[in-house]
């Protein structure tokens, strides 16, 4: 077995080859019909004494695929991130991740937290390879540093590892919460507001990290965000959800925008401030219109898939852009 | 002008003490032969009555005494007299004794009641039921079960110990950060493993509180606790000293139980910042 963390999957490798997918990579990770709800004291909602945060709740993420999930507050985004994550169970339905029903938390879905989540007492480098030294549980000491010190490398952080987290700033706490999460090489990359914490600056030289470490690795990514911005620069896919409670998935917004991004540039992409408005739309309006009345012909099943209408020029502008027979 | 503040306080620290000597030192002393008395009449009254001297000793008794104790700490001259540094010894051991014991109990008992919600409901009401007996109050259910005065009081260490240490392990445990439980989760870390390396480092902060707080009062209680049961040890120094009428030795053994106390406060109190990292 190789010590590079990151050299398991090469970018070139599997997916992203349209009409061809197995089934399995177009349904990496499936999330099929669940459901959550709460005891609810004040028992307003729906039914005698429970809130329902979402339910009946379908949606398939591609191998490889670099998946963000916006809505309000309260639309149970954290919550799907903790069905992913194994963290919570849904009340009902199932997900299917690599091809197993998901119970309890795994070794193969890495947890990014909002709060970083550095255990204080271990430095920089403990706290790497304390998660090293879990996933591979026989592994010598030699090996697990090696691959911690691997990992920290990969974040920009060679050189702190002997540093406790209270030494360091929070865009570096982040970073090694990332180290932590990749030095497992897990399947699925979960991401609960990542960088939400952190001044804008340091959020953008964050993003340009992730977005070069997982489009390296053909990481298989499932972001929650509040950020618009972030979501363009980082998704290939945008998961929008209505508000909640009662929270549905409105649509699967395609990225338009070429694989290759320049955070710099971003606004200046053709078909930018297509999907920008879309996007800022479903926020300030149709997230709640469209929880309170769904378009007919919707199905739960299949959420709709949409390329924000694009300008004559903006369509022109991606064709030329684009190997030919890329798209089907 | 700009002398520090920690100079500045140890400076009225000291000046502090040496009014505070002084005054004792004046307080004590004689005023002179202040009325003619019979001869035989004055020796039977001693010098408070002939001279006004104070029969509570000066400071320079006490610190002659105290430098009597320091040159010859270890002597032993039968089971009433016995130096200072045998005596201490005799407490800090039984201290020791009960203190660990009461550490040994206190640490699981109170991962379990930390962890498991049931058994902290469970074991709630005992809990604040005996809490506040006073340990002495032990004492004789002890002397009687176990018939030995050494290892009673051994038991009341234990005993009294054992509540803020329990306490205080329970609630750091079930205090630990859900952050933190939830990065052992998704890594698979198995519940052993989980509970040393990241329950225990998360409540360890808190469990050395309990711990200091423990040791604080296993020191108050030695003292009464060997009053009781005589034989040796500070407490008894103490009281066979008052029988004695030598208030010079109470007076050091005072100090000397403040001195003991403050040394195994600063233990405590260095080791908990051993364990304790800022986030």
């Amino acid at each position: 077995m190789s010590i590079l963390p990151f050299a398991r999957r090469k970018p070139d490798a599997p997916a992203r080859t349209a009409g061809t997918r197995p089934m399995s990579d177009e349904k990496f990770i499936s999330i099929e019909g669940i459901a959550r709800r709460y005891p609810a004291p004040g028992g307003k909602s729906s039914g005698s004494k429970t809130s329902t945060v979402f339910e009946d709740l379908w949606l398939p993420m591609r191998r490889g695929e670099f998946v963000c999930m916006i809505g309000h507050s309260g639309c149970g985004k954290t919550t799907v991130l903790n069905i992913l994550a194994g963290l919570e169970a849904p009340t009902e339905g199932v997900v299917i991740a690599a091809g197993e029903a998901i119970e309890g938390t795994s070794l193969d879905r890495a947890v990014i937290f909002q709060g970083h989540a550095l255990l204080p007492w271990r430095t920089v480098l403990g706290n790497v390879a304390y998660a090293v030294s879990s996933r591979w549980r026989k592994a010598g000491k030699a090996e697990v540093e090696a691959r911690a010190r691997k990992a920290i490398a990969t974040v920009g952080l060679a050189g702190s590892e002997h540093k406790r987290p209270s030494e360091l700033s929070g865009g570096m706490k982040q970073r090694v919460g990332i180290a932590r999460a990749l030095s497992i090489e897990p399947k699925i990359l979960l991401m609960d507001e990542p960088f939400s914490a952190l001044d804008a600056l340091t959020r953008g030289t964050l993003q340009d990290e992730v977005r070069r470490i997982c489009v390296e690795t053909g990481q298989t990514v499932f972001m929650i965000t509040h950020d618009v911005d972030e979501s363009i620069y980082l998704a290939d896919r945008i998961v929008l959800m209505t508000n909640g409670p009662m929270a549905k998935v409105a649509e699967i917004v395609e990225n338009p925008l070429p694989k290759d991004r320049d955070r710099t540039q971003l606004h200046h992409a053709p078909g930018y401030y297509a999907l920008r408005n879309h996007l800022m739309d479903f926020l300030v309006t149709r997230s709640k219109t469209l929880r309170d009345a769904m378009p007919a012909g919707y199905d739960q099943r299949n959420p709709p898939v949409v390329r924000p209408t694009l300008s004559e020029a903006d369509a022109a502008a991606i064709a030329a852009s684009e190997p030919v027979g890329k798209r089907a | 002008m700009a002398r520090s503040l920690p100079l500045r306080a140890a400076l009225l620290s000291l000046s502090l003490l040496v009014g505070f000597l002084l005054v004792w030192q004046v307080a004590v002393s004689g005023t002179g032969k202040t009325q003619a008395m019979d001869p035989e009449y004055a020796a039977l009254m001693g010098q408070a009555a002939t001279t006004g001297k104070s029969a509570m000793p000066g400071p320079m008794d006490v610190g002659a005494t105290i430098w009597k104790h320091l040159k010859d700490p270890f002597y032993d001259r039968g089971p009433n007299d016995k130096g200072l540094g045998i005596q201490l010894a005799y407490s800090i051991g039984r201290v020791a004794l009960g203190y660990l014991l009461a550490v040994v109990v206190a640490i699981p008992v109170g991962f379990l009641i930390g962890m498991s919600p049931l058994m902290g409901r469970a074991l709630d009401p005992f809990i604040q039921l005996l809490k506040p007996v006073s340990p002495l109050a032990w004492m004789p259910l002890a002397l009687y079960t176990i018939k030995d005065s050494g290892l009673s009081a051994i038991f009341v260490i234990f005993i009294c110990s054992l509540w803020p240490m329990l306490i205080n392990t329970a609630f750091g445990v079930s205090g630990t950060r859900k952050e933190w439980l939830n990065v052992a989760r998704t890594l698979e870390v198995g519940p052993i493993r989980r509970a040393f390396t990241v329950i225990l480092p998360a409540a360890a902060p808190t469990i050395l509180t309990g711990m200091r707080i423990s040791i604080g009062i296993a020191w108050l209680v030695i003292v009464a606790a060997e009053m009781l049961v005589g034989g040796t040890g500070i407490g008894y120094f103490v009281w066979n000293e008052w029988n004695n009428l030598s208030i010079n030795n109470v007076i050091v053994s005072i100090l000397v139980i403040g001195l003991v106390g403050m040394i195994l406060d600063q233990l405590l109190a260095r080791a908990q910042r051993l364990v304790t990292f800022p986030e």
